[in-house]
Order: structure tokens, then C-alpha cells, then sequence
């Protein structure tokens, strides 16, 4: 005998099913990725600028004609760990780097034989200016463009003339806002050596 | 000299005049070497003047739809500062060299970021934010709208209305009768 098994539709079952509301769908998405955006701008406008003991964020760079680091046209800050780095933002437009680069190349001349890294990164700037500049007060270390202001906005620097002190981990050991000295040049290079 | 002439004919007059004839073809040969050398002369002052042709009027055309980093909120046109200054010289050597104002912002656009120009290229998170997500903003809104109009314009859901109750008719014809309770049915519906 063979019977027949009817299952009884559930209330569920016997509702008629609603098709997707594709308008609703592109509402709420537009809804998301407009919120998305928001909050990522909020992060980026909230972003600090890495400050001392903080680890120094890694970039790249092209060095101008004529300039290298280790034969090295081009480099990556992480690539110098290891290595003392004194990390100098500045610009030809800029009165008061004029009062500080010759310090900084008395400095690198100084010393570069105990494996410190003089980096200069030029913010802003006109490249025949830069060059003409580094050549009028004869400026032999290490020179990069910002290309794409992209080193200055990660740094949040807040003008130039700008240096950061970077230890051999890669920790920015003290950030200076101005010139800097040779005092405090003797001072902090050695410390950075000793550690 | 006038009186010189009278009654003479005219070949001899042309021949009388020989020398006269050649004086002025002299006055004119020195003329036309007077204009060759000063020629000579003004040439290269031309050429000279023509080293730096770009006007101010011209620089700022370009100079306006970029932002130096520097001062972040004054259009490079009338920024005062040094940096802007040597943006601008920059721009108008470009233009001495023969650029075009697109090629000119694109140099700009790759040295020192896109957020330097006033009407950032159509690529990455600039495409984004200031294309699509404005885009999607306004048709979300757009349907947001719509979907409240909706909602206004939609009655009310009515209750169902009661059964009217009708005395049935009885005229004692049952075909009447049939056709009356029919209309009464087709009123009902």
C-alpha cells in the first residue's frame, strides 16, 4: 500500500515571497560606502605625526643626480637600519636652512665614517633650485625630492627647515623644529652610536 | 631748376639729367643699405626679446588651478611666498619651453602629489571621493526621497466594511427575485 506523504505548507510557506528591493539594496550601499569614507577621512585627519619613541615610518626615495647612498640611487629608510639616521627636511626657499646646512654637512663630513646616515629630503622645492642650492654650499651627503609630498605627510612635518634623530632600530629618537646646532648635533649623533 | 627745362626736348633733358638720375640712384642704393644694417642691429635685440615672451597674465592662467603645499588654502596665482614664487618661475619656464597647461599641471600633479592641483585628476581615492561617492550621495538620496513619498502618499489600509444587510427581496416571481438578489450582488462587489 503505498501512501502518499502531503506536508502541510507552513503560515511561512504560504506567504507570498517579496522580491528583492534593489533600490533599497543601493540605498543602504550608498548609505556604507559614504559612512566608510567618512570614517576613513576621520582617521587620516586624526592620524599623529610620529613623534619621539615612536618608530619611524619607512618611505623610499630617488636621490638627485649625482647623489647616492651606499652606490645606491635609490633607497628605503628601512634599508638603513642598523645605521643612525638623521633625517633633514628642507627647501632652496627656506632662510633659515641656510643657517643650518652647512652644520649638517660639517656634521655628515664628521660622522659618516661611523655610520651615520645624513639624509636630506627637499619639501616643496623647485629642482634646479635644490640643485643649485646644494651646490652653492657644496653639500656632498645624501639629497632626495619629496616626489609627491608623500615623505612630508607621512612625517606631518610642520615646516622646514625639520630634522628627525632616528636610531639604529628605527626609532625616532628626538624630533628638532628649526635649525639645528652643532651642539646638539655633538650631542645626540653620539648617544644614537653609543646605544 | 624748373626754368632749366623750358623749351628743351625731352631727350635732352633726360640726358641733361644723367647725372642727377644716378645721384638719386645712389641716395637710394645707401638708403637700402641703411635699412639692411639697421636691420643687423635691431635683429638680435628681437630675437633676444623673444627669450622670455610668457606674461604674467599667462603664467597665472596655469598658476590659479594649482596649490602649493606650503600655504595650502591660497591658489599659487596670489600666494606671496618665496615657495610660490618659485613654483610660478617654474611654470613659466615650462611654458618658454613650449608646454602645453595640461602637460604643465601633470608635472606638478606627479612632483609634489595631486593635492596641489584645484581640479585633482580622475584616478585613485580622488575618483572616489570626489566623483563617485558625491554620485552615490545624491542618488541615495535621490531614493531615500522617493521611498518617503511613498510612504506619504499610500492610504491608509480601510477596514473591512461590514456586511450590509439587505431585507431580501421576495415579490413572490422567483425569476425577479433571481434577477434582483444578481444586481444586489453586482452593487455589493
Amino acid at each position: 500500500m503505498n501512501e502518499t506523504l502531503q506536508t502541510t505548507p507552513t503560515p511561512a510557506e504560504k506567504a507570498p515571497r517579496r522580491g528583492i528591493r534593489w533600490s533599497m539594496v543601493l540605498l543602504w550601499a550608498a548609505m556604507l560606502a559614504i559612512l566608510a569614507v567618512l570614517a576613513w577621512g576621520l582617521i587620516n585627519t586624526t592620524a599623529a605625526r610620529p613623534e619621539v619613541g615612536q618608530v619611524a615610518p619607512d618611505f623610499g626615495v630617488e636621490f638627485f643626480d649625482g647623489y647616492e647612498w651606499d652606490t645606491l640611487p635609490v633607497a628605503n629608510l628601512s634599508d638603513m637600519r642598523g645605521k643612525p639616521v638623521v633625517l633633514n627636511f628642507w627647501a632652496s626657499w627656506c632662510v633659515e636652512c641656510r643657517y643650518e646646512t652647512d652644520t649638517l654637512e660639517q656634521a655628515w663630513l664628521k660622522y659618516r665614517d661611523d655610520g651615520v646616515v645624513f639624509l636630506g629630503v627637499a619639501y616643496a622645492d623647485v629642482e634646479p633650485n635644490s640643485i643649485a642650492y646644494m651646490k652653492e654650499f657644496g653639500v656632498s651627503f645624501p639629497h632626495a625630492p619629496d616626489l609627491g609630498t608623500d615623505i612630508s605627510q607621512e612625517y606631518e612635518i610642520t615646516g622646514v627647515p625639520e630634522t628627525f634623530f632616528i636610531d639604529k632600530d628605527g626609532v625616532i629618537r628626538h624630533v628638532q623644529i628649526g635649525a639645528v646646532d652643532q651642539q646638539m648635533l655633538d650631542t645626540l649623533i653620539p648617544q644614537m652610536l653609543a646605544d | 631748376m624748373a626754368d632749366v627745362y623750358v623749351n628743351v626736348p625731352l631727350k635732352v633733358q633726360t640726358l641733361l639729367n644723367k647725372d642727377l638720375y644716378v645721384t638719386k640712384i645712389r641716395k637710394k642704393s645707401r638708403l637700402r643699405w641703411l635699412f639692411l644694417a639697421l636691420l643687423l642691429v635691431l635683429l638680435p635685440a628681437g630675437v633676444y626679446a623673444q627669450d622670455d615672451p610668457i606674461t604674467d597674465d599667462e603664467v597665472n592662467a596655469v598658476a590659479k588651478d594649482v596649490y602649493c603645499p606650503v600655504c595650502e588654502s591660497t591658489p599659487l596665482d596670489v600666494c606671496p611666498t618665496a615657495a610660490c614664487a618659485d613654483w610660478r618661475e617654474l611654470i613659466r619656464t615650462k611654458l618658454a619651453e613650449g608646454q602645453s597647461r595640461d602637460e604643465i599641471l601633470e608635472y606638478f600633479a606627479r612632483q609634489y602629489g595631486d593635492g596641489v592641483l584645484s581640479n585633482p585628476p580622475r584616478r585613485g581615492a580622488s575618483l572616489i571621493v570626489l566623483w563617485v561617492l558625491p554620485i552615490l550621495g545624491v542618488l541615495a538620496g535621490l531614493l531615500l526621497f522617493g521611498w518617503l513619498l511613498r510612504g506619504m502618499r499610500k492610504p491608509a489600509p480601510e477596514a473591512p466594511a461590514a456586511p450590509v444587510s439587505r431585507p431580501k427581496a421576495a415579490t413572490g416571481d422567483p425569476e425577479l427575485d433571481d434577477y434582483i438578489a444578481r444586481i444586489e450582488k453586482e452593487v455589493g462587489e
